[in-house]
């Protein structure tokens, strides 16, 4: 089966498959990043913006803010996880709270539906 | 390119949805295709259901809208005992109990986890007294707000409770209006006191006066595009334009027809209106609706009474919020009762509509404050009212830190929440009543809290704004929050400046306790604190007083949100009893 993601309730949780995946108010640890001034943030999800599908991954971008200073914004592109079986559609999510490097995208956001 | 949320909808979207509802509450929760609960959940919001958040499938929160806030005894108590038949949870809530109703600061009702297979009936019992959840939720017109006592109040320019009924039978369940880029917020203010709070809705019809032909007459001035979510906060624009009473229902459709059609369908993000009317500017939209949405010669503004508002507004002469006792036109009094964050047990429901009911109450109405207004009660009836035990708790002479207390829904149900919400603001508010002592010149203080950014709190507009976030302790992740000070409607209208930022929950009664000893000290005249907050500008309200950790103890520093249910025994999202299996 094809993989269908999406963002929903504003942004509230990224769906894949038709199930609540990950959802906002986590933390995240981001390195190597230009998100804020600080060596590694620790963002706060408070809002998927865009969903883009990098297969086998799902990327995405969040808004949110850097608790440590402050810095409020977008992050770059995101792995949020990826699907492991296409056909069964089973995702596995990251863990939020081990470090994510962010990237500038490397081709369009349109999920393949 | 449309958003996904479109394409769902121009499958199926409106009154048919109805029909999808009842085949799945017959066939049961399984029954929704698995690929398809995204967009079925989407739908399902035009009927007022809400799919509560990741942990509580199978769920539901349910609104129903009620326009003006407006019930008679009777409806009252059918919501109540719908509230006690179907929305209970697995788990209790450990300061409201088993089931409630909530009082929501657009004047409608929430009730928490209801199941599909329950729908119909309650649907049926709803319709039966003439309630309803269509277009609760979702992309349409929502409840029309404004004041509950609209008809009765002393203080009013028009009565706009027919003006408000006329909209609601005229644009709800029309098909033309019933598809929308988003969801549009209407307010209709006909009083004085300006307790529709125009101001953040989509379309606002705020009282105003205008010669015409050598005649002054009452109406409305227009105001387009208000709201509060993510951090783009926005007062409704003045398109210069006044109505009469007549008027209101060509102006509204012109302008819903107008958002219908231009509104952005692609970013979901950038669909409300306010984002139109900061493109466009008032000027070219009140010149599109000219040319093509209506077909009469709009009138320039008239005069309006902003100068006499007082409902949050932050004044000291007067509270214009219905809390207490109050003369109506016609002899009789409405009361208004202090609900602390709008949250009140289902039997104490029945009861109230037991007691509005013998007393001879028509009305019994909701208010953006979260609290209950009963009408109608006759002079000589007013003390034997007043000392009903229900009372004691919902007072008509609530302490001010428990009558300024509002708090949206939180992490106890909603997905895009941050932290805990109305449990804590029930804490707080006891907290500072037993340990801060009311500086002179407070009688009343506003203390809002949101879960997030979308502000269903109306965090902005309050002396202190809380807005949820996170930060570390002891390297450890807990709720924390943002504060904001100085907002509030009023004749001059004024969001909050955010100065103090994630501060740690159980360090922000310490926060307000150590403030309101500075305006205590600081404060000149009969100064009210929103007053005394304006004349600082924002570099000295940071740091103005300092955040710490007092007495107050604050159960809900965890993540609240990893949890399935805040308040279960066990908490680990791996527990969640959901779905439910009764709905197989
Ligand atoms: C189960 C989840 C949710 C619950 C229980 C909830 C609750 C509420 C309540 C009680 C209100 C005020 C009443 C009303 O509008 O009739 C409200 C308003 C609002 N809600 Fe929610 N909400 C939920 C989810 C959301 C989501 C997902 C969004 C974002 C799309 C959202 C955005 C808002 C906004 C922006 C307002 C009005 C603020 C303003 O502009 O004045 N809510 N919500
Ligand atoms: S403000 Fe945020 S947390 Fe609170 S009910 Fe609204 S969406 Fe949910
Ligand atoms: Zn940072």
């Amino acid at each position: 089966m094809t993989t269908s993601v999406h963002q929903l309730d504003d942004g509230a949780w990224l769906s894949v498959n038709d199930a609540r995946r990950i959802n906002v108010s986590d933390l995240w640890w981001l390195a190597r990043h230009d998100f804020c001034d600080c060596e590694m943030a620790d963002f706060l999800a408070e809002g998927f913006v865009e969903i883009g599908v990098d297969h086998p991954n799902i990327e995405g971008r969040i808004a949110g803010q850097c608790i440590e200073c402050g810095e409020s914004g977008v992050t770059d592109w995101l792995t949020l996880g990826r699907v492991v079986d296409p056909d069964a559609g089973t995702f596995l999510g990251v863990v939020p709270d081990s470090v994510h490097v962010p990237e500038r995208r490397r081709r369009l956001a349109s999920p393949s539906e | 390119m449309p958003s996904k949320v479109e394409g769902w909808k121009d499958d199926v979207y409106g009154m048919e949805v109805r029909d999808h509802l009842y085949r799945f509450a017959e066939e049961g929760w399984s029954a929704i295709p698995e690929d398809e609960h995204d967009a079925w959940f989407e739908r399902f919001k035009w009927w007022g259901l809400y799919h509560q958040r990741k942990g509580q499938e199978s769920y539901f929160m349910m609104r129903i809208g009620t326009p003006n806030g407006r019930m008679s005894p009777e409806q009252l108590r059918v919501i109540g005992e719908i509230a006690d038949e179907y929305a209970r949870g697995p788990v209790d809530n450990p300061e409201f109990g088993g089931a409630y109703c909530d009082w929501t600061t657009r004047q409608s009702v929430q009730l928490h986890w209801i199941q599909l297979q329950d729908v119909p009936e309650i649907f049926d019992t709803l319709e039966a007294h003439d309630l309803s959840t269509m277009q609760a939720c979702g992309d349409s017109w929502r409840n029309i707000v404004g004041s509950p006592v609209a008809g009765r109040d002393a203080k009013e320019h028009i009565d706009a409770w027919p003006v408000i009924k006329n909209l609601n039978d005229t644009f709800k369940g029309d098909e033309e209006h019933a598809n929308l880029p988003r969801k549009w917020k209407v307010a209709v203010t006909g009083d004085t006191r300006g307790s529709g709070q125009a101001e953040i809705n989509d379309l606002g019809f705020e009282p105003a006066t205008k010669e015409i032909d050598g005649e002054e007459v009452a109406g409305f001035n227009v105001v387009v595009g208000g709201g509060l979510s993510r951090k783009e906060p926005r007062f409704a624009r003045d398109i210069d334009v006044f109505v009469t009473e007549q008027e209101v229902p060509d102006v509204a459709g012109g302008l819903s027809t107008l958002f219908r059609d231009h509104g952005d369908r692609d970013d979901r993000f950038n669909a409300r209106i306010k984002f139109l009317v900061d493109e466009w500017g008032p000027q070219k939209l009140r010149r599109v609706l000219q040319e093509d949405y209506v077909d009469f010669e709009l009138r320039s503004a008239g005069e309006d009474l902003r100068d006499q508002y007082t409902y949050n507004s932050g004044r000291n002469d007067e509270t214009g919020d219905y809390v207490g006792v109050h003369e109506q036109k016609d002899g009789d009094y409405f009361v208004g009762l202090s609900v602390l964050v709008g949250r009140m047990g289902a039997e104490d429901v029945i009861e109230l509509a037991d007691l509005a009911e013998e007393y001879g109450s028509e009305m019994v109405g909701l208010t953006q404050r979260q609290n209950i207004i009963v009408a109608d009660i006759a002079e000589e009836d007013l003390d034997d009212f007043l000392d009903e035990d229900l009372l004691e708790y919902y007072s008509p002479d609530p302490h001010p830190f428990l009558r300024g207390s509002i708090a949206c829904t939180g992490t106890e149900f909603c997905s895009l929440s941050i932290v805990e919400t109305k449990n804590r603001m029930v804490r707080y508010g006891r907290w500072l009543k037993d340990n801060v002592a009311l500086p002179d010149g407070i009688d009343d203080f506003h203390v809002h809290l949101s879960g997030c950014t979308a502000s269903c709190a109306q965090p902005q507009i309050a002396d202190i704004s809380l807005r949820g976030m996170k930060t570390r302790k002891d390297g450890e992740p807990v709720e924390a929050f943002d504060i904001g000070l100085g907002g509030g409607l009023g004749e001059n209208p004024q969001f909050a400046d955010w100065v103090e930022m994630r501060v740690a929950a159980d360090e922000v009664p310490g926060y307000i306790r150590n403030l309101l000893e500075i305006y205590d000290e600081r404060s000149e005249d009969d100064e009210s604190f929103r007053e005394f907050i304006a004349r600082h500008d924002e570099d000295d309200l940071n740091g103005l007083a300092e955040p710490e950790e007092t007495s107050y103890d604050d159960p809900y520093m965890g993540n609240t949100k990893m949890t399935w249910y805040p308040y279960a025994e066990e908490t680990d999202m791996d527990a969640a009893p959901t779905p439910s299996p009764a709905d197989d």
